[in-house]
């Protein structure tokens, strides 16, 4: 096991960048380091640890404990090393008589007002206090301890996952700086003056009450144990770490899991980390409670028939069981008559050992990712634009950032670590713009507010970036020179007169839109002029009718402009799932092996063939929809779906559960008994990130190490199932550990040749593409040329969804999530995130709901013409009017009941973001939700009922 | 699989190509579309459809749906 040190080392003060370096002394040590940088953090990089409290490297400094005093050379006084910053040939002298008495004279202080109670203190062992108290060489308080103090303060213990204590305070302000620069959330503040100085959330609020986003930045700052996890309150502190990266969304923070055996006693964020530096979410930092949840299936399972009690079997009874159904159905149904989905939420390895055994061992190309269901439309527009399926940035760009266009995202909420270092930028001046239906937190929160916000109607993406384009062409604002040194001329010419059409123009599509052309209008000249111009977008951009089309007007604006190929700029898909570009990355998709190849590409198929001693099939296979269609016609009867919830998360539910009924042989691995897991006939244990060996690959095709801290609890990793499965199936996967599995992916894929464990150990993280051109990895994509040689403009022609409104359903819905649940919640609902969220709701405009009589907190039946479903009502001026909207993190809301099959044109990815619905008050559950009970209540029972009956 | 399913999708990859002034370029890049991300049996089903009249196919997706070339039958 790769351990590392539980504490970090802390310099004191931030790193500064400068080309130019300051030469200094410090305690006659010569050091040099960049302009800007503090005397503390100088004398840190010499290897001199100065005495420090309200001083931490992440956050700027503040100059108010006085325990870092220090003298200098011909200056007067005893300056905060950590606010004075370094000149040419100072001396500085960090310990000297005078000094310590000064700071001996400020512990006094604090000590005279904190509970010596160190030996029963949570944070004994790991309290800055404590440790500056043994340095300062403190033995005597002599103002006594009966003086007006601060012991008698009332915990705050609100929060599930931390307990404020103001008794041991020291008022370093680290917690309210921490929330204001790392988080940009300003939920904390010192409130009252002198003496009756007090942190205090929002407006002498409980935690839980403030604005405070349970991010964990303040508890990571303090430097006692006034905010303290309660985990290790409970538990005490660790005794060894392991660097791993999350398992939440895709910015793929990495943490240290800090152990006791094989036990976590809490995640602290990897301050090393390229994605998150130090930071973290309510998710990834605390919601790791569901990894020893009882839910947790701990053997593998089968039945017959899902009207069938389970019964539990051994590992290779279950294995031999699904490869004897696969066989039978294969000689019964034709080779096609399988398939595989593969999890994104599961490593590279397991991913890429899932579309092997389709592809090597079914026989087939029937092999999809739940990224169909979200960025789907990002691999094919960006690879139809730039020449590559990915993201063209590293997050830390952002710095960079002059403009910032948000479009169809929402970061703070589903994005959150990012969300904050975009905050960052913008609190530093950069410029913003929101395309969104709602009013989303960035739109105006503490010192952020949007430049414009383009609060257009659901589904008319596409006019709204073409006639942002039409500005910049007819304008004159394009960057001529960039397009014609990198773009296709022939493309550009094409779709710059198809783009200069009038009917393209903000004016003609206003009434379309709901945009007024003149906040268009100002925001290409913006984006077109102001700088440095960013994009990022999500899932608001992809699942519609029009995804891909959308990604590649994306990807023309940039081009237009030159914004691609530099850091600050760029097209950046902001990934759902924790490992979503890896599992496309890995070959998920149909059509393509991995590294993006399509299966109709001889060569690429010759090498796969020689590697893996079979011949694959040229064609490409069903999609996951197109897989469900097939099993309803009856030519697809079994699927092997790896971590993934199709009944909950895929649109139109009914039809999604109707399908996998007409399958024979459904087989689901998962942690949990998971919605699809209720119609399955097998049911093999899968291991969460704790428990595993691989790697994820975030959004900005970030490979990180993931690493196992405590045993599987089923006994099995999830690439060792797949294997077994294949050897089963008569094709033997001899592979001894995960490495050996990414060694077989980087001499068979070009932008994985130089990715290796050994390198990974070494740097941390590699972007990709990693290879003999770059070794280290590459941050930012087409520097000097695109991917596929020459951008290629595409026409994007506005075409309006086919799910309209009408008299019957006069209302769009649109789907999206929330900060404190992920996904379909599997995960979060297991922990105590619900408490800040234990339902979805539907939020409705207060003249929408005037007009239907709905107060917030009243019951509305949700109606579209896929299904009903009934949800409780949040009236809100975010939305609107004419929309409504809802989260799809608990599978009793059946916010998929209603979402149709509509569908992106290129890649089948669902429209979630439009549906026409009607909204009326109700009194009872749906049709659909009274049945939905009535089978999990069977399915619970069939759970409970498990060894008893025999599946024969 | 659902005929209507399969000719409402070969539709809206037509749409996508409708503005494309080149109409020879339009016609190949739906065929193209399908040769690429469709399974061969959608393939097989949407052309015979479209040899027995196309109901329902848009003009320019009928075309191509009639450009795809012919296919050994299924695995």
């Amino acid at each position: 096991m790769m351990t590392t040190p539980i504490r970090w080392k802390d310099l004191g003060t931030p790193k500064r960048v400068s080309e130019k370096l300051v030469t200094l002394e410090v305690d006659g040590i010569p050091v040099s380091v960049p302009e800007g940088t503090s005397v503390m953090r100088a004398a840190a990089e010499a290897g001199i640890s100065v005495p420090k409290l309200c001083a931490t490297d992440s956050l700027e400094p503040f100059g108010s404990c006085r325990l870092c005093l220090v003298e200098i050379e011909g200056r007067k006084g005893y300056p905060a090393s950590c606010t004075t910053p370094v000149a040419e040939g100072m001396v500085v002298h960090t310990q000297t008589a005078q000094l310590a008495k000064l700071r001996r004279g400020v512990m006094e202080l604090y000590i005279s007002d904190h509970p010596l109670d160190c030996l029963t203190c949570p944070a004994n062992g790991n309290c800055e206090l404590q440790d500056m108290a043994g340095v300062v060489g403190l033995r005597e308080v002599r103002y006594g301890y009966d003086g007006a103090n601060h012991l008698k303060q009332e915990k705050d213990v609100s929060n599930p996952y931390f307990a404020f204590d103001p008794s041991k305070c020291i008022v370093c302000s680290r917690c309210v700086r921490a929330c204001e620069e790392v988080q940009g959330t300003f939920a904390l503040t010192i409130d009252g003056r002198g003496f009756a100085s007090m942190v205090s959330p929002g407006q002498k609020e409980t935690f839980m009450d403030s604005e405070c986003v349970s991010c964990g930045a303040c508890v990571q700052a303090c430097p006692t144990a006034t905010l303290m996890e309660k985990s290790v309150i409970e538990k005490g502190q660790a005794e060894h770490a392991v660097i791993t990266t999350c398992a939440y969304c895709g910015v793929g923070c990495t943490f240290k899991a800090e152990m006791q055996g094989a036990e976590v006693v809490r995640m602290t964020p990897n301050k090393d980390g390229r994605s998150n530096e130090g930071h973290s979410c309510v998710k990834g930092r605390f919601a790791f409670g569901y990894a020893t949840h009882p839910d947790r299936i701990k053997a593998p399972m089968i039945r017959a028939r899902i009207t069938d009690p389970w019964k539990q079997v051994s590992w290779e009874e279950a294995i031999a069981h699904t490869a004897a159904e696969f066989k039978r159905i294969q000689a019964a149904h034709g080779r096609g008559s399988l398939g595989g989905i593969t999890s994104s939420r599961c490593t590279n390895e397991e991913t890429y050992l899932v579309q092997k055994l389709v592809r090597a061992a079914f026989g087939n190309n029937n092999v999809d990712t739940c990224a169909r269901v979200c960025h789907s439309p990002t691999g094919f527009g960006l690879k139809t634009t730039l020449g590559e399926s990915a993201g063209t940035q590293e997050f830390a760009s952002v710095a960079h950032a002059d403009v910032i266009v948000v479009i169809g995202a929402n970061p703070t909420d589903a994005h959150p670590v990012f969300g904050s270092r975009m905050k960052r930028r913008l609190r530093e001046g950069a410029r913003l713009i929101v395309i969104d239906p709602r009013t989303i937190d960035l739109v105006r929160s503490p010192h952020v507010k949007a430049d414009f916000h383009l609060k257009l109607r659901p589904g008319t993406n596409v006019a709204v970036i073409n006639a942002l384009a039409h500005v910049i062409v007819t304008e004159g604002l394009a960057h001529e020179a960039f397009v014609a040194e990198r773009c296709e001329a022939p493309a550009f010419a094409k779709w710059k007169a198809f783009i200069g059409e009038a009917r393209n123009s903000p004016e003609a599509l206003e009434s379309e839109t709901g945009v007024p052309a003149r906040l268009v209008r100002e925001a290409a000249r913006l984006y077109a002029t102001g700088g440095n111009g960013a994009i990022y977008y999500g899932l608001g951009v992809t699942e519609h009718s029009q995804g891909s089309t959308m990604v590649m007007g994306i990807a023309n604006l940039a081009m237009l402009t030159g914004n691609v190929g530099r850091e600050g700029v760029g097209v950046n898909p902001l990934r759902g799932q924790n490992n979503v570009q890896g599992a496309c990355d890995m070959g998920s998709f149909p059509h393509e092996l991995p590294g993006y190849r399509h299966v109709s590409d001889a060569a690429t198929r010759r090498l796969f063939e020689g590697a893996w001693g079979v011949t694959l099939e040229p064609e490409p296979g069903l999609r996951i929809p197109n897989m469900l269609d097939a099993a309803l016609d009856g030519s697809f009867k079994g699927i092997y779906i790896q971590g993934e919830d199709i009944a909950q998360s895929d649109p139109d539910t009914q039809h999604v559960t109707a399908a996998l009924e007409a399958m024979e042989c459904v087989v689901v691995q998962d942690i949990f008994l998971n919605e699809t897991a209720k119609y399955a006939h097998v049911l093999l244990p899968g291991s969460t990130f704790l428990e595993k060996d691989g790697t994820f690959t975030n959004a900005e095709r970030r490979i990180s190490p993931v690493r196992q801290v405590m045993p599987p609890v089923a006994g099995k990793q999830d690439w060792e199932i797949t294997a077994m499965l294949a050897g089963a199936l008569g094709y033997p996967m001899a592979y001894r550990h995960p490495s050996e599995i990414m060694d077989e992916i980087a001499r068979l894929t070009p932008t994985f040749h130089g990715v290796s464990y050994d390198k990974l150990d070494r740097l941390g993280s590699i972007q990709w593409p990693c290879n003999e051109q770059h070794p280290e990895g590459t941050p930012t994509m087409h520097v000097d040329g695109f991917v596929r040689g020459k951008g290629r403009f595409v026409i994007t022609e506005y075409v309006p969804t086919e799910e309209r409104t009408s008299r019957k359903y006069p209302l769009i819905l649109t789907t999206g999530r929330i900060l404190s649940q992920y996904n379909v919640g599997a995960q979060t609902r297991r922990t105590a995130n619900s408490l800040w969220h234990d339902e979805d709701r539907l939020e409705i405009h207060p003249s929408d709901a005037e007009l239907r009589g709905v107060r917030t907190g009243d019951w509305v039946g949700v109606r579209s013409r896929a299904g009903e479903t009934v949800l409780r009502a949040l009236v809100s001026e975010r939305m609107q009017p004419g929309v409504v909207y809802t989260t799809f993190h608990f599978p009793e809301s059946g916010a998929n009941v209603i979402t149709t099959d509509n569908s992106d044109w290129a890649t089948n990815c669902p429209e979630y973001k439009v549906t026409a619905v009607q909204v009326e008050p109700v009194t009872q559950p749906s049709e659909w939700q009274k049945r939905f009970q009535s089978f999990t209540r069977e399915q619970l029972d069939l759970l409970e009922k498990r060894g008893e009956t025999s599946t024969a | 699989m659902e005929i209507e399913r399969l000719v409402r999708m070969a539709n809206d990859i037509a749409h996508f190509w409708q503005a494309e002034p080149d109409h020879e370029d339009a016609v190949a890049g739906i065929s193209g579309h399908l040769v690429r991300f469709w399974d061969p049996r959608m393939r097989r089903e949407i052309a015979a459809h479209a040899a027995g009249g196309g109901h329902g196919l848009e003009p320019l997706a009928l075309e191509a749906v009639r450009r795809l070339p012919v296919q050994a039958s299924a695995a």
